[in-house]
């Protein structure tokens, strides 16, 4: 309770003219309702349907995961033996090795680069600057079925334009949806020329909030760009690309599109799986196959566990590294 | 600006060299798109491969037309509805719960926004299996509901439109309506979306053009009878990658709108992604 003086109650000597009895009180009324309950009225859509059609699914895979469950209509409680038997389980660890290794070879690479077009886009005298940022941001604008169909024809083996561009080279067609390597190295460059274009925006939108007087400083004291780079502009950037490095995760981890439409559709992804994902997987367990919809429910949920964990290793890496 | 900082900042052609380059890898697979999509089937698997477009897209987007298992034209009117809906709802839904959690008191308000962020950060596909069962039970697989219903309101669009709000609409401007006798609704509709109206524009933008590229859930309720245009691509690729150029003039068209959306409104959304960035 404040004892200043504005804050006092007005002098009881003059009252305020009083309206109509009736009319004012019912107004009243109804303006309080307003104020009270009118902002749940607006929040409401919001949880309601994410409610029924987001929060529920997600609870309900949990319990799912703790039951042989068949999607047409049975289902018994068998605790966390889904949970044992996918440890167990040779294409479960065949799927993973496969996420993470499209994974690092995506998400590398694209930080990277993304890390160095900001750097470019930062200067202050460049021109056509708008120009250059949309052009590099267009990919990202692509639906991911047309950018794996346009790969995909890319990557073909007898008349696909990279197989031509490594002939001059001398190295031999590549059959790239045979193979582990190659295959990742075709999904991965998917994943990378749609997204680095975003990321390098968001590293440069925290670029340009560093000061620049820091630079200006340091500038004085004789730092070369490099050592500005290493000392102001990566330590101040920490926050930014924390947020990239877990959102390129959480992307990452939950890869489909791009391998499902490179194998024509095919779930288990290549003759075998050497390009089936984590998500691809319980798909093929959760949906096309329904009898096994409370296994894939426990494969949702060890996927959930891993982005959580991948996302915790890498916000202290980066953390630590850059700090 | 000083010598020391000019030279900082200087651009050498060096710099503009990568970012020509970058570009052109950029721009490349639009333009190798066009160029398959405009050539005849048969020259398409020529060694070297064409760099030129050709005149064949009419034969070839013909060949989608014809063709009756790809459904291509419900695809493209599908998905045409689909993200117009969504749009129009993530935006109302949006900046309604916008505005009351930035601008209205309530019991609660800090915990159901917290809640709000945190669903942000939860994969929907953890929810894949279960919601793919409820859709069967209410006998929506395959009909345009199972694609719409779910995604009519979207967390970002709270959080963006809330930090917006918070910043764009003075408190003032509220109580001058209230002292007005404005009803709270009128408030929202006279004063407050008028005022969103920016932010409105670039979350309805990002909306329509994530709605229309979405493809898993499309592709796990829906058939090539009533597909979205994506999961409509999807099977003309599966079934006809014999007939790229057919693919390829199905695959422009489905990308050429976003294009075009994207280069009359493509400063505002690169702004709206950057701005964003910094916020968050």
């Amino acid at each position: 309770m404040s004892l200043s003086a504005t804050t006092a109650p007005p002098s009881p000597a003059a009252p305020p003219p009083r309206p109509p009895a009736r009319r004012r009180s019912r107004s009243h009324s109804l303006t309080r309702m307003d104020l009270k309950y009118s902002p749940y009225l607006y929040i409401a859509p919001f949880f309601v349907v994410f409610g029924i059609f987001g929060l529920y699914p997600m609870l309900r895979t949990a319990w799912m995961s703790l039951h042989d469950w068949n999607l047409i209509g049975d289902h018994s409680f068998i605790g966390f033996d889904n949970y044992v038997a996918l440890v167990k389980d040779e294409y479960f660890w065949n799927a993973t090795l496969n996420t993470f290794g499209i994974f690092l070879l995506s998400t590398i690479p694209q930080l990277l680069l993304a890390l160095f077009l900001a750097n470019l886009l930062n200067r202050t005298f460049l021109r056509a600057r708008t120009l250059f940022r949309m052009a590099i941001f267009m990919p990202n604008v692509v639906s991911v079925a047309a950018v794996a169909i346009v790969f995909g024809m890319l990557f073909q083996r007898d008349f696909g334009v990279i197989n031509w561009l490594l002939s001059f080279v001398g190295i031999d067609a590549v059959d790239w949806d045979a193979e582990r390597w190659s295959s990742w190295t075709a999904i991965a460059s998917m994943v990378n020329w749609r997204w680095t274009g975003y990321n390098t925006l968001i590293l440069l939108a925290g670029m340009q909030a560093i000061p620049r007087d820091l630079y200006e400083a340091a500038a004085l004291d004789g730092a070369s760009q490099w050592k500005q780079f290493w000392r102001i502009t990566l330590p101040m950037l920490t926050p930014t690309f924390v947020f990239v490095v877990i959102l390129s995760t959480i992307g990452g981890l939950q890869l489909f599109t791009e391998p499902l439409v490179f194998a024509n559709g095919n779930i288990i992804g290549g003759d075998q799986r050497e390009f089936q994902t984590l998500a691809m997987y319980m798909y093929e367990l959760g949906i096309e196959n329904l009898n096994t919809a409370g296994y894939g429910a426990a494969v949702a949920w060890a996927m959930f566990l891993m982005i959580a964990l991948v996302s915790g290793i890498n916000f202290l890496l980066v953390r630590r590294t850059v700090k | 600006m000083n010598s020391a900082s000019r030279r900082l900042w200087r651009t050498s052609p060096l710099t503009y060299v990568a970012l020509v380059l970058a570009t052109l890898f950029s721009i490349y697979p639009f333009y190798y798109m066009v160029v398959i999509a405009t050539r005849s089937l048969d020259s398409i698997n020529d060694v070297p491969p064409p760099v030129t477009p050709s005149g064949s897209f009419g034969d070839n987007f013909g060949r989608v037309l014809d063709n009756e298992a790809a459904n291509f034209l419900t695809g493209l009117l599908n998905s045409v509805i689909v993200s117009g809906i969504v749009t129009v709802s993530v935006v109302i839904t949006g900046s309604l719960a916008g505005f009351a959690f930035a601008k209205l008191r309530f019991r609660g308000r800090n915990a159901l926004l917290l809640t709000i962020i945190v669903t942000m950060m939860i994969p929907t596909q953890l929810g894949l299996i279960p919601l793919w069962g409820m859709i069967q039970d209410l006998n929506w697989f395959d009909t345009l509901y199972a694609v719409t219903v779910p995604f009519l309101v979207s967390a970002f669009g709270v959080f963006m439109m809330r930090q917006y709000a918070t910043q764009a609409i003075s408190d003032e401007l509220i109580e001058a309506g209230r002292v007005d006798g404005a009803s709270t609704f009128r408030i929202y509709w006279s004063i407050v979306l008028p005022a969103l109206r920016p932010a409105a524009a670039v979350l309805g933008l990002l909306t329509f053009m994530e709605t229309w590229n979405s493809f898993l859930w499309p592709y796990a309720v829906l058939t090539s009878e009533n597909p979205t245009l994506q999961v409509s691509l999807a099977f003309l690729s599966y079934a006809y990658y014999t007939d790229y150029s057919q693919v390829f003039a199905a695959t422009a068209v489905g990308t050429l709108p976003l294009v075009i959306v994207f280069i009359v409104f493509g400063r505002q959304i690169v702004g709206g992604i950057m701005e964003g960035a910094v916020k968050s």
